[in-house]
């Protein structure tokens, strides 16, 4: 049998960070006391009606302007019918076929859609089971209802449970830089189901998929796709075939557990909101959008490769976190002129070192090593003001203590030794008290001119110049 | 001067103005009346102390008015005439009514209607049904029956109610008053207890057009509350034109054939005569698909009903029933024992129309036909002014005569549900009596007079002139007037 490729596509659940519900103006809140934030809108009472939030609006335009969407001229809103205690209404209020946002695409995955909708309220479910079956009571708090949400949905273009993983804390890091939601897994702002089917490998076709919910961090969302995954590989090498269904993935004991079936799948009786005319953003709205948009990862990632010359690896550490990626840049700007790749390295691999030597909490943004202060301390190491290892102890008194890398090196002495007199009396001297290396040296054996090298740089406390030491001996020689 | 319970709104205003009458008299005048209400007209009325704010008369107060109960009033009870809302007292006030109270106008009482706006009869109510001051044994037709009724019987001066398919303009109609629907957008309807969103519109019940003026200028405007709303643009001035020079008036040549009885055709008929002898001109137009609008309208209402009132749950407001068991046995209960039999047979039928696979057969051909009802209308305002039909096919029927014919009771709906749908608005007044087919004393008749969106001036200009011109002043026996 050929191997079994996994496609696996996702659904994702942004809560906005809005001042307001969707629809109402009630303040957003988590962890408040229960049925403070509602009000006769989002408790539908008779005759109330909606009003959209025109944040929620915008900040939906910038989430799919980030992914590279098609933003629909007009878009409508459906009411999705359904009979539950956390949906006041009995409907909600959502996007069906003209979604506000249409297809786009972030890094290597492609965006189906994304549209606003508003969010269920929190029950919960007193006795044993926890769930609403077999439970004695069950309690709603309506504050979270009417939260407004994005709904990302992509197309199956995810062939991994750890690709899938690491896919969607690029679109977390991505919305969060937005400043349009917390993006909190544990929360709720954030919530990640995923659709899962297997195929043979190289086939076009789509097996029979099914959907995966409460997987309420990334661990638990590579962990529910891998046990799904392995779940439907079983069953199909088995001779058996995957059911769709809707399945609970229970982190502690790692189980998924079917919630629905195919058959049991709600009628949600789709149709238009009639309280609500058509959502037409404007030009400017589109404009301020567009404007408001910081740099995101995947396109700085981009950036750095091309145009910076950096290593993918690198580019990387460097841009994902927009703070880090901050001080990267203005490192190379104060640098003026030196390679940014010294100035990567420099911040990925001497800084990095010496903060986790020092124990400092936090990233480069964070320290006492401001920007230019690096790309000074870079500039003597580049100019041999300084030798390289001499740099390394500067930038761990600099991350200490902060200040001037030039001020440093003068006050410890580690100048670079610029007289050659001074330095050539000292190789002499130091040839003078290593005659066998000298000797070898003599014989052919190259290798024996470290012997020199090292002494003079004892000497010398690390100032001098390698390079040089090594000329003034051959010369002498 | 008269009684003052025969002075219209603006009648009484000009007594006010002219020292004739001061503004406590006349609200005490009003509170008075609708104490004796003997029709079912009121659901509840405000007695003025305990429940419902206490009304302390003051100089500058305009006329008292009847608010029908599918209005949101803050503590005051509110139930759209359904049990499932017995004991339900909102948390606030819907936009309408907020704007006649900061007008000044105290409100007399929340009057009875079709239980959540379904009927043509007010024979839905869960409290009863509404009788027609001109013969008690007829309905007074529906929903808005109860402002229609305490308008005509002398219980209220004037009244608001809703229309969503014809409930302002047939129960005027059946009580010989003055009932206008505004544009669909013209006056909020935060507040107004949903039945079909995309059809629902708050308006007018009067015993003149200048009244329904007056009052539409106080409801109109756009509300931040109401996305839909769009208020009109200009406002509204009392009606003052004196003949129909250079108007014409299309009669639909499809609305205009069978299924309209005798004394009904022959006071149309008089009507259009009346029109040419203002100097109007009566032409006929055509709306191929108006008579398509009840089917359409059967399926879109009851579809929009059945979404807006799945909220009726048990869970945070109005009545519960078996809260003892598992949450559907809750729902169920509380749902079966809750609505009464129309409102049940329309949530199935809009659950139906709006199911997967049958979507697209029923509401999707119903939304086509009515976007060709209202291209029909576009089309006939370009070769005419207004268009006009009979409001009603009859005249009042008998009390429990369609009760078990709900095909014949939704053809009461037949002229007036193609401009619910189209979105544009209509007035109808009263144009002569009629004898019922079934015989008995002489009944009201209506006649409809439909405009483009938002040309409600130019409407009640016309209305105004016709009123006029046809004289109508005949009241239910005990009531003042000619007949009085």
């Amino acid at each position: 049998m050929a191997e079994l490729e996994a496609v696996i596509g996702l659904e994702i659940h942004v809560q906005l960070a809005t001042k307001t519900k969707m629809f109402c103006g009630c303040e957003l809140s988590f962890g408040d006391e229960p049925n403070v934030h509602t009000c006769p809108i989002c408790l539908a009472h008779p005759g109330v009606l909606p009003v959209p939030n025109e944040q929620a609006i915008r900040y939906a335009l910038q989430i799919g302007l980030a992914l590279e969407c098609e933003i629909a001229p007009w878009s409508i809103f459906h009411r999705k019918n359904y009979f539950y205690p956390d949906s006041p209404k009995a409907y909600q209020i959502s996007q069906y076929d003209i979604p506000i946002c249409g297809r786009g695409r972030l890094g290597d995955v492609r965006i189906h859609r994304a549209h606003l909708e508003e969010d269920a309220a929190k029950t919960i479910h007193v006795g044993s089971s926890g769930r609403i079956h077999g439970s004695d009571a069950s309690l709603v708090d309506f504050n979270r209802g009417g939260t407004p949400l994005v709904e990302i949905v992509t197309e199956p273009d995810l062939r991994g449970a750890a690709e899938a993983a690491e896919w969607a804390r690029l679109l977390r890091e991505t919305v969060r830089q937005l400043g349009v939601s917390d993006v909190n897994m544990e929360e709720g702002s954030l919530r990640v189901d995923a659709n899962v089917s297997v195929r043979p490998a190289g086939s076009s076709e789509l097996g029979t998929k099914t959907e995966l919910k409460n997987m309420n961090s990334f661990r638990f969302l590579q962990r529910g796709i891998e046990a799904e995954l392995a779940r439907q590989r079983a069953l199909i090498e088995s001779g058996g075939e995957v059911e769709q269904e809707t399945l609970h993935f229970d982190p502690a004991s790692g189980s998924l557990t079917s919630l629905r079936s195919k058959e049991e799948a709600h009628d949600y009786r789709y149709f238009p909101e009639p309280d609500l005319v058509p959502l037409a953003p404007t030009e400017e709205m589109l404009r301020e959008a567009r404007e408001a948009l910081p740099e995101l990862p995947a396109v700085r990632i981009e950036r750095y490769e091309s145009e910076l010359g950096l290593a993918n690896d690198v580019a990387l550490t460097l841009a994902t976190d927009p703070r880090t990626a901050g001080y990267f840049e203005n490192t190379v700007e104060a640098a003026d002129g030196i390679e940014p790749r010294v100035l990567a390295n420099w911040v990925t691999g001497e800084l990095a070192a010496a903060l986790r030597q020092a124990e400092v909490e936090g990233g480069a943004a964070d320290s006492r090593v401001s920007p230019p202060a690096l790309a000074a301390l870079v500039r003597l190491v580049q100019e041999k003001k300084i030798s390289h290892g001499s740099g390394k102890t500067v930038l761990a008194a600099m991350v200490t203590e902060g200040g001037d890398p030039a001020e440093i090196v003068e006050r410890e002495g580690l100048a670079q030794m610029s007289d050659s007199g001074e330095l050539e009396a000292m190789v002499e001297k130091a040839m003078a008290d290593n005659p066998d290396a000298v000797e070898k040296i003599r014989e052919g054996n190259g290798k024996a001119i470290g012997a020199i090298v090292g002494a003079v740089m004892r000497d010398t406390k690390g100032r001098a110049d390698g390079g040089e030491v090594n000329r003034i001996i051959r010369e002498k020689l | 001067m008269a009684d003052i319970l025969d002075l219209t709104v603006l009648e009484a205003h000009d007594a006010k103005m002219a020292g004739e009458l001061s503004a406590k008299e006349h609200c005490e005048a009003w509170f008075e009346a609708a104490a004796g209400d003997e029709l079912n007209a009121y659901l509840w009325r405000n007695d003025r102390e305990g429940e419902g704010a206490a009304i302390e008369v003051q100089q500058d107060w305009n006329a008292p008015i009847a608010v029908k109960d599918i209005f949101c009033t803050e503590g005051v009870p509110t139930t759209a005439a359904s049990r499932i809302l017995e004991g339900y007292r909102p948390p606030y006030t819907a936009t309408a009514v907020a704007k006649l109270i900061e007008a000044g106008l105290p409100i007399l009482g929340k009057t009875n209607m079709d239980e959540f706006a379904m009927g043509s009869s007010n024979e839905n109510s869960a409290y009863g049904p509404v009788l027609n001051p001109w013969d008690r044994e007829r309905v007074p037709g529906g929903s808005s029956g109860g402002s229609a009724a305490a308008v005509a019987g002398g219980l209220a001066p004037w009244a608001i109610g809703t229309d969503t398919g014809g409930s302002i303009r047939q129960p005027a109609a059946f009580c010989g008053i003055v009932g206008l629907k505004p544009t669909y957008g013209a006056i909020s309807r935060y507040g107004m207890i949903a039945f079909a969103s995309s059809l629902d519109q708050c308006g007018p019940l009067t015993r003149t057009v200048s009244d329904a003026a007056l009052l539409l200028a106080m409801l109109q405007g756009r509300d931040p509350l109401d996305s839909t709303s769009v208020g009109i643009e200009g406002g509204v001035s009392l009606p003052d034109r004196e003949n129909l020079a250079g108007l014409r008036f299309g009669v639909p040549a499809e609305l205009a054939r069978d299924a309209v009885d005798a004394g009904v055709r022959e006071v149309f008929e008089r009507t259009l005569e009346k029109i040419e002898a203002l100097g109007g001109e009566v032409v006929e137009v055509s709306l191929p698909n108006a008579e398509h609008g009840i089917s359409a309208y059967y399926v879109i209402a009851p579809a929009e009903a059945s979404s807006n009132l799945a909220r009726y749950d048990g869970v945070r407001y109005g009545m519960r029933a078996g809260g003892d068991g598992d949450l559907t046995e809750m729902y169920e209960t509380t749902r079966s024992e809750g609505f009464g039999p129309e409102v049940k047979r329309r949530i199935m039928l809009g659950t139906y129309a709006l199911s997967s696979g049958y979507y697209e057969a029923y509401y999707g051909q119903a939304q086509k036909v009515r976007t060709r009802i209202a291209e029909d209308f576009t089309g006939a305002f370009s070769a005419v002014d207004f268009v006009v039909t009979p409001t009603a096919p009859s005249v009042p029927f008998k009390l429990g005569e369609k009760t078990d014919d709900p095909l014949a009771m939704y053809l009461n709906d037949f002229f007036t549900v193609p401009m619910s749908l189209a979105g544009i608005p209509a007035i109808s007044i009263p144009a002569g009596l009629a004898e019922p087919e079934d015989g008995g004393p002489q009944l009201p008749v209506g006649f409809q007079i439909a405009a483009p969106a938002f040309a409600e001036q130019k409407l009640l200009d016309a209305a105004y002139a016709l009123e006029q011109g046809i004289g109508f002043d005949a009241r239910p026996n005990g009531l003042g007037g000619a007949d009085g």
